[in-house]
């Protein structure tokens, strides 16, 4: 592990008199796999819309691959990717299509297009499926896709929102090979949050685990399993931050838009 | 990364013209909301159009009431059509496509003209409707090229005009049943205070007023003057235009500044 490539600096986001985000300060090295871990309404969503320079942050600033989240937002999206939570691949045109407006939208110099296009198509095994509309995809290919398009311009850090939310178990391993392949391949940063302690513990080089929108634990899995003595599983890690409140705070908006997706994923 | 940098104004056009493209792909994908969109239109025309045309209810000077209402159904239709185009991007909000290309460096105002374009694009078959409405009812159309290609420009300003508005109300209110709500409550007044399916000449003084200030107004006037054979404009065709634009520019601005709140 080498530079940082995101350097988060008492980034606080208020809405009203709510705090969905206090002073998280963290730093993530390039290359690394980083999961951020928290019950329902922790603040995860809050910290990846601000990092992606979807939402301004009330206060402190973050530097993603050197560039400020307030002050050179363009710069920030150039160097990144993101898949958000819900589906953001556009069902009524084909995988193809849907690569091609990406590669253009992020001013792939033209004569690369197409290899670069084939290429992840080859690399998330959709290559027979690209002339297809994806309204016709399963919840793992449209996963895959949306992983090939938000990474055609090859960005230093990529950010994904529960990318497995409403997978089956085959299709969630899929995807992750995929993803872990490509950090292999390009050295892709990859920052993501999950509610799966099983998919944080086998893929990530460190967690972060954040409750009531502050930071809580940071380490690698093994380092805070042993923070509460001895044979204790990240399980017992998460109940011991996050307490039992699984559920807490989420508004109902949230939560439609979430069994949405793992409806038309599944 | 390999990206190319350009100048931001070369970006923005043709970023602008990446997102019509696409929102075009779509349609190419699935042509059926063309068809169903023709019933409206086709029945002002024959319906409304024919029974006021008999009653001469109406004063229209030269021209007959048939040939009067016939452009002014074409900018209802533009109208019918873009107000509610922005119920596509709540959809896409809420489904996450919003957000991606929010986390994308795609300049917003290329995303919402573009959108407006295609919306533009889109509308032209009402215009093939209208026309076709209007050679069987015997209307007296100017085939000039020169007129031809004003009114294909004049539905394209007009539906990225409406569109882009209706895209500002879906950036505020933000849900889809209230955006229906807002949509229903605007369409009808912008129908009813405008030159549409009446010479402004018959309004009571605060309606014409208000009609004056409707951007729907010009639009009927440069679609008019350009469409029917024989037909001077009240405005003048610069006027019409300048407002098109205008109004058009403001709402794009606007709108740019509004699209990111759908990410949040």
């Amino acid at each position: 592990m080498g530079d940082v490539v995101l350097e988060i600096e008492n980034l606080t986001r208020r809405f009203g008199a709510f705090a969905a985000v206090e002073a998280l300060t963290l730093s993530v090295n390039a290359g690394e796999v980083f999961g951020l871990l928290g019950s329902n309404g922790a603040g995860k969503t809050t910290t990846i819309k601000m990092l992606t320079t979807l939402l301004p942050p009330t206060s402190g600033d973050a530097l993603v691959a050197g560039f400020s989240i307030i002050t050179q937002a363009i710069g920030v999206r150039r160097a990144i990717g993101y898949v958000p939570q819900g589906i953001s691949v556009d069902g009524s045109l084909t995988g193809y299509e849907n690569l091609l407006i990406f590669a253009k939208l992020y001013d792939l110099p033209h004569r690369e297009q197409q290899a670069r296009i084939a290429e992840a198509l080859d690399f998330m095994n959709l290559t027979a499926d690209a002339k297809r509309l994806v309204g016709e995809y399963s919840g793992g290919m449209v996963r895959r896709l949306e992983i090939a398009q938000s990474t055609l311009h090859r960005p230093k850090v990529l950010f994904l929102d529960e990318p497995t939310v409403g997978l089956d178990p085959i299709a969630r391993d899929a995807v992750w090979k995929h993803l872990i392949d490509m950090r292999a391949n390009y050295g892709t940063t990859l920052f993501f949050t999950t509610h799966y302690l099983e998919e944080a513990e086998s893929h990530c080089d460190r967690i972060a685990i954040m409750h009531l929108g502050k930071l809580d634990a940071l380490g690698t899995c093994k380092e805070l399993e042993a923070s509460l003595g001895p044979r204790h599983t990240l399980n017992d890690v998460f109940v011991h931050y996050a307490g039992s409140a699984l559920d807490f705070g989420n508004n109902f908006r949230a939560v439609s838009a979430e069994r949405a997706t793992a409806q038309r994923l599944g | 990364m390999t990206a190319t940098f350009m100048h931001p104004l070369t970006g923005f056009i043709e970023k602008t013209f990446v997102i019509t493209e696409f929102e075009l792909r779509k349609l190419r994908h699935d042509f059926t909301e063309l068809i169903t969109r023709a019933l409206q239109p086709a029945l002002w025309l024959l319906i409304f159009g024919q029974v006021f045309a008999r009653s001469g209810a109406m004063h229209t000077g030269s021209i007959p009431y048939l040939d009067f209402i016939a452009p002014g159904i074409l900018a209802q239709s533009v109208l019918f059509v873009a107000i509610f185009y922005g119920i596509n991007v709540i959809w896409e909000r809420d489904l996450g496509i919003v957000q991606k290309f929010l986390a994308s460096p795609t300049p917003r105002a290329a995303l919402v003209l573009g959108k407006g374009f295609s919306a533009g694009i889109r509308t032209l078959s009402q215009g093939v409707i209208v026309y076709s409405l209007s050679l069987l009812l015997g209307v007296k159309l100017n085939w000039s090229p020169l007129a031809l290609f004003n009114v294909l420009i004049i539905v394209i300003l007009a539906a990225t005009l409406f569109s882009t508005f209706s895209l500002v109300i879906a950036c505020i209110v933000k849900t889809r049943e209230r955006f229906m709500g807002v949509g229903q409550v605007l369409t009808m007044p912008l129908f009813f205070a405008s030159n549409a399916i009446y010479p402004t000449d018959i309004m009571p003084g605060w309606l014409k007023m208000i009609s004056h200030l409707n951007p729907l107004t010009y639009v009927v006037d440069a679609l008019r003057t350009c469409m029917l054979a024989g037909s001077t404009s009240p405005f003048g065709l610069s006027l019409d235009y300048a407002v098109i634009l205008v109004t058009t520019a403001v709402l794009v601005s606007v709108g740019a500044r509004l699209y990111p709140r759908l990410a949040t």
